[in-house]
């Protein structure tokens, strides 16, 4: 139930998003989600690619700072409340969110969302069991 | 307060100064061990200076002299006659001592009223001395020559703006000492505070202690509506009043009748040609304390003898400083070592000494930022997390230099990396 994400390390100037993902491009390498967060001085890349080995490897060789991490990937509907539904159940669990980002699903009426917290372990067993989809690495890197 | 030594035939100065140079050679010999040390290894006597030339003959003297007989091995004279000592701040190691007796504070006192005479100052002046007062020359210096000169002395030291403001605007002011970069600031905060500096009664400012340039004059004397001169000066050599101005601003007059001024090309050791950038030495004619012969500043200037076209005196005249022969950053007065900012990353466990330093000038004030690379060892993918690794660096290096400073971090690989002595410092000050 655990997805790999790929952080990379970037200043903040003009072009260096464009230039990652050229290097991702040539490699082949498909983006599946994406998530930006910046500070006035660097920015942290993250990414959910389908073939997340061939983009370690080839962002290591180009000289990039990464981090890989493990994230979980929640589905949840597509409708007002849909967030609120898991956040509520880490919440009463006592596990905050370290950061999170979204994108629509494959499906209507379905959105994931890209979850980091502390506790992964706890997170996934209390979110399986209030009946929410988690999905695998697998599926997300195939969709 | 005008010494007639100033304008003296240089034929007599030739004369003076090699009698001079004869005194203290014979004085260091018989006292400090290391200058003897010199003398025998090169098989020479004091008695065998016949010329100025001579002292070519000489190995010169550093701050890693003064270090190696910290604290008290380079004196010439018993503890007794010591009446003052000053010390630098030792932050690269240990400090440097130098030490005055009551005829040395009295050089100190007229070559600084000399100074300030030069640039127009008198004894009805009242001089608010906003350099540091403590084991800093700078402070002291003003103030013995405000003394001297028998003009009114503030001794308010530096810092605290509004206070500098309010009281010069309650006394009536009329020389401002500081740096250059704080009499810019001062303006500012004036400006900030609905006062018009052009307005106040300052009309000299006397700015040393760190490099500056025309263009800062430019500000400084504009902002305040007063003529601003460059003063040079070395703790080890006396402390402020070394060199100093005229009132043409073409060159810094040296106080050649104490400090015999030699310009060497940094390399080879040899004298460069008058006009010519090269490394001064200085060699204390006077000092009775802690005399140096041939002190090695690291200081680029060019040197310019003959009669100063603009107030007559025949002082040789030294140019600004040009930069530092080491790679000695000097940043809002302070002395700033790359080295010290390295040990300070080295000493912190997450990150690597793949760093570089950028000096800029934004409006009046030095500004530091200190570039570390990111590595994969401390590279979290949270942004506070590299928000508090940025803040602990810039802490602790706060914390080494007493100056504050940017840390930014960057991409590995993208600091300039070279086969010998990395390029640590982008120096964009332009001065």
């Amino acid at each position: 139930m655990q997805v790999r994400q790929i952080s990379v390390f970037m200043e903040n100037r003009a072009g260096r998003l464009m230039e990652i993902t050229g290097i991702l491009a040539q490699a082949g390498i498909n983006l599946r989600a994406l998530s930006l967060a910046d500070t006035s001085d660097f920015g942290i890349l993250r990414i959910i690619v389908d073939k997340p080995d061939k983009a370690v490897d080839i962002l290591r060789r180009s000289g990039f700072t990464i981090r890989e991490n493990v994230v979980i990937a929640a589905v949840i509907e597509d409708r007002p409340g849909g967030l609120y539904q898991i956040l509520k159940v880490l919440a009463d669990a006592g596990i905050s969110i370290e950061y999170m980002y979204g994108f629509l699903g494959k499906h209507e009426h379905e959105a994931v969302m890209i979850i980091r917290v502390e506790e992964m372990e706890r997170a996934i067993e209390v979110l399986l069991e209030a009946n929410v989809t988690l999905l695998k690495g697998e599926q997300i890197y195939t969709m | 307060m005008k010494y007639i030594v100033e304008y003296i035939d240089p034929e007599l100065l030739y004369r003076l100064q090699l009698e001079r140079l004869r005194d203290v050679a014979l004085r260091l010999y018989q006292h400090v061990p290391y200058y003897r040390g010199a003398f025998d290894a090169i098989g020479m006597k004091p008695q065998d200076i016949k010329s100025l030339d001579d002292l070519q003959h000489l190995p010169l003297t550093d701050k890693e002299t003064l270090r190696t007989n910290y604290p008290f091995g380079m004196f010439a004279v018993p503890m007794k006659q010591v009446k003052e000592i000053h010390a630098s701040s030792g932050t690269t190691g240990k400090p440097t001592v130098v030490a005055y007796t009551e005829h040395d504070i009295r050089v100190w006192s007229e070559v600084m009223a000399r100074s300030i005479y030069a640039v127009g100052g008198r004894d009805d002046d009242i001089i608010q001395n906003a350099y540091g007062y403590g084991l800093f020359t700078g402070g002291l210096g003003v103030h013995y020559g405000s003394l001297d000169l028998g003009a009114t002395v503030v001794p308010i030291s530096s810092g605290g703006s509004k206070r500098q403001l309010q009281l010069m605007q309650d006394f009536q002011t009329t020389i401002l000492t500081c740096t250059p970069s704080y009499a810019i600031y001062l303006a500012e905060i004036a400006e900030s505070e609905g006062i018009d500096p052009r307005k106040s009664s300052l009309r000299i400012g006397i700015h040393g202690a760190e490099p500056w340039s025309e263009e800062m004059r430019r500000q400084i004397e504009e902002k305040w509506d007063i003529k601003a001169y460059d003063i040079y000066g070395l703790s080890e050599i006396i402390g402020p009043g070394v060199a100093v101005e005229c009132v043409g601003q073409d060159g810094l007059h040296i106080w050649a009748d104490h400090f015999l001024p030699e310009v060497l090309d940094p390399k080879t050791g040899k004298p460069v040609p008058e006009g010519q950038d090269g490394m001064l030495v200085i060699t204390t004619l006077t000092k009775e304390a802690t005399p140096f012969l041939r002190y090695a500043t690291k200081d680029i200037v060019s040197m310019t003898t003959g009669k100063c076209p603009h107030c007559g005196r025949t002082m040789p005249r030294i140019s600004r400083i040009k930069g530092r022969t080491d790679d000695m950053l000097i940043i809002r007065g302070i002395n700033v070592f790359p080295s010290q900012i390295e040990s300070v990353l080295l000493s912190m466990e997450e990150t690597e000494p793949h760093y570089q330093l950028v000096v800029t000038r934004e409006g009046a004030l030095d500004s530091l930022e200190v570039q570390v690379e990111v590595n994969e060892k401390f590279f979290s993918d949270e942004i506070r997390a590299l928000e508090a690794l940025t803040k602990r660096i810039k802490e602790e290096i706060e914390s080494v230099l007493s100056i504050s400073v940017n840390v930014k971090l960057v991409e590995p690989k993208t600091l300039a990396r070279s086969e010998g002595k990395a390029k640590r410092v982008i120096d964009l000050r332009n001065i």
